[in-house]
């Protein structure tokens, strides 16, 4: 975990998303799954978000504007600089024979980069409308389905030849457990510090409360 | 010993190097039986704080003794364990098991329901119970908190470690609805710093307890407030959150705010803003004896 001030080096619109690339600087780029806490220009708490891209020397991630703090990360302009830490988290586990990616709407943020250490397997990726669409560009081999089409149905008869790594809305994630119980999925959940202090990011794994920044984001679906 | 972390604002265990950049670390709230804590959402952020609502999560008191403060001792750095409890039974037993700490008396946890004792009645219980040195962690809701200090003052405690969060509301911006699954929580970050400092001003007048301040504290001229306020040690709180590099840079400013008002050292600046008041004050009161 190490916490450097890095600069902006693109920022690039994807749709109703932003694709924020940074400078690498000292950081490891950590695997796909892992997330970075964003200084947040203006707020008094930073951001988590999963390594979307990470190409020599720079990390990008993507990210939607959905509040002040990620309004906030989508102006920021090359020649500006913020603090991140990280990497943080569990990420995928690799050792996967047959993966298959499924994404849901800024879910699909940590796909592009597993997508590349997998060599680019099968993925399918559910929006909410073209627009957001725009953004399975980034995922290679993706089969794309818009509302009210859900990632579930095609999903229904991939499982049995697939071991499926997830990311996207809770709903999306419930379902694909239900579909895939030997599924890997990456959940997401407010978070003050990112690193174990803060106890906000508490999830019920195996039946207790437990901070998802420590013990996730990514868990296996049973 | 200066730099503590506020507690609850930091796991030792999960961060270790962020403990040892700190003189003293404080665990998170031990409570008698284990507690999961409140449902999520526990967190929210607003303009210039944060709300909390966790609720007290912890092992309980017998899982922190036998796997959780063996693990913290190795550390190297001195542990100051924060207690709480839902009667002074409670909060007096848990301080009677333990041996070579600091004990901390969550007594203004805002996330829970409280024990039906006063302060200075479970301060008393506890000290009935140990020896170790006992903080009192005070809310800074109470019409005057002074008037608390001198009860746990007279109820014997050692210290008073000022001040707690204080109890804030959001609610969601489209549904209307508070932000937090708890409703209220706790609020902190830089929007509490002058509630901190007007209490623990207030304490310092009150009682010659050596005082704990936090609250806000962002920068070493925070610190520098809270000293010059009457505070000896300062805990670092929601500040640690965005920035678990604060303690080594916050020192770092601390001593370059020293160096340029030409203090040897941070001690000179404990309680320094008791002499210039009371000077101000004394002026005042001969103008208005002038006058009349």
């Amino acid at each position: 975990m190490t916490r450097a001030r890095l600069n902006v080096a693109a920022n690039e619109s994807i749709g109703p998303y932003t694709l924020l690339t940074v400078e690498r600087g000292s950081l490891d780029a950590g695997v796909p799954g892992q997330f970075f806490m964003l200084e947040a220009p203006g707020r008094v708490l930073p951001r988590p978000m999963s390594v979307c891209l990470a190409p020599p020397g720079r990390l990008a991630f993507l990210i939607d504007p959905i509040g002040p703090g990620t309004r906030a990360l989508c102006a920021l302009q090359r020649g500006d600089a913020i603090h991140v830490l990280g990497p943080l988290g569990n990420g995928f586990r690799l050792d996967v024979d047959r993966p298959l990616l499924v994404g849901g709407g800024i879910g699909i943020a940590p796909l592009p980069f597993l997508s590349e250490r997998l060599g680019e397997p099968p993925a399918l990726l559910g929006f909410r409308s073209e627009w957001h669409a725009e953004a399975a560009a980034l995922v290679p081999n993706a089969e794309v389905v818009i509302e009210p089409t859900f990632v579930t149905e095609p999903l229904a008869e991939l499982v049995p030849d697939y071991e499926v790594l997830a990311c996207g809305p809770e709903p999306m994630l419930e379902a694909v457990r239900a579909l895939a119980r030997d599924a890997q999925l990456a959940w997401e959940a407010p978070m003050a510090c990112g690193y174990g202090a803060c106890y906000g990011c508490a999830v019920e794994i195996d039946g207790e409360l437990k901070r998802l920044c420590v013990e996730g984001p990514v868990l296996a679906a049973a | 010993m200066l730099l503590l972390n506020a507690s609850g604002c930091l796991d030792a265990l999960t961060a270790p190097d962020v403990a040892r950049s700190l003189d003293a670390f404080v665990t998170k709230t031990i409570t008698p039986l284990p507690r999961e804590g409140n449902p999520p959402v526990r967190l929210a952020e607003t303009e210039h704080g944060m709300l909390n609502a966790i609720g007290l999560a912890n092992p309980g008191r017998d899982a922190f003794l036998d796997r959780v403060l063996p693990r913290l001792r190795e550390l190297g750095v001195p542990i100051w364990v924060s207690v709480g409890g839902f009667s002074a039974a409670e909060y007096a037993e848990t301080c009677a098991d333990l041996e070579d700490v600091t004990i901390e008396l969550n007594l203004s946890c805002p996330n829970v329901d409280e024990a039906p004792e006063s302060a200075a009645e479970i301060v008393a219980a506890c000290r009935a119970a140990t020896t170790l040195p006992l903080y009192a962690k005070l809310s800074p809701a109470a019409w005057d908190v002074a008037e608390t200090a001198r009860a746990v003052d007279g109820a014997g405690a050692d210290g008073l470690s000022l001040v707690n969060t204080i109890r804030g509301l959001t609610l969601d911006r489209r549904t209307l609805t508070p932000s937090l699954a708890r409703g209220a929580g706790g609020y902190s970050g830089p929007a509490l710093k002058p509630i901190a400092l007007a209490a623990v001003y207030a304490c310092a007048r009150a009682t010659s307890l050596p005082i704990v301040g936090m609250g806000g504290v962002q920068s070493g001229r925070d610190v520098l407030d809270l000293l010059a306020a009457g505070a000896s040690r300062v805990a670092l709180g929601t500040i640690l959150f965005a920035d678990p590099d604060a303690p080594t840079r916050v020192r770092a400013e601390l001593d370059a705010e020293c160096s340029a008002r030409g203090y040897a050292s941070v001690h000179d600046i404990v309680g320094i803003a008791h002499e210039r008041t009371s000077t101000q004050h004394g002026q005042h009161s001969s103008e208005v004896v002038r006058t009349r």
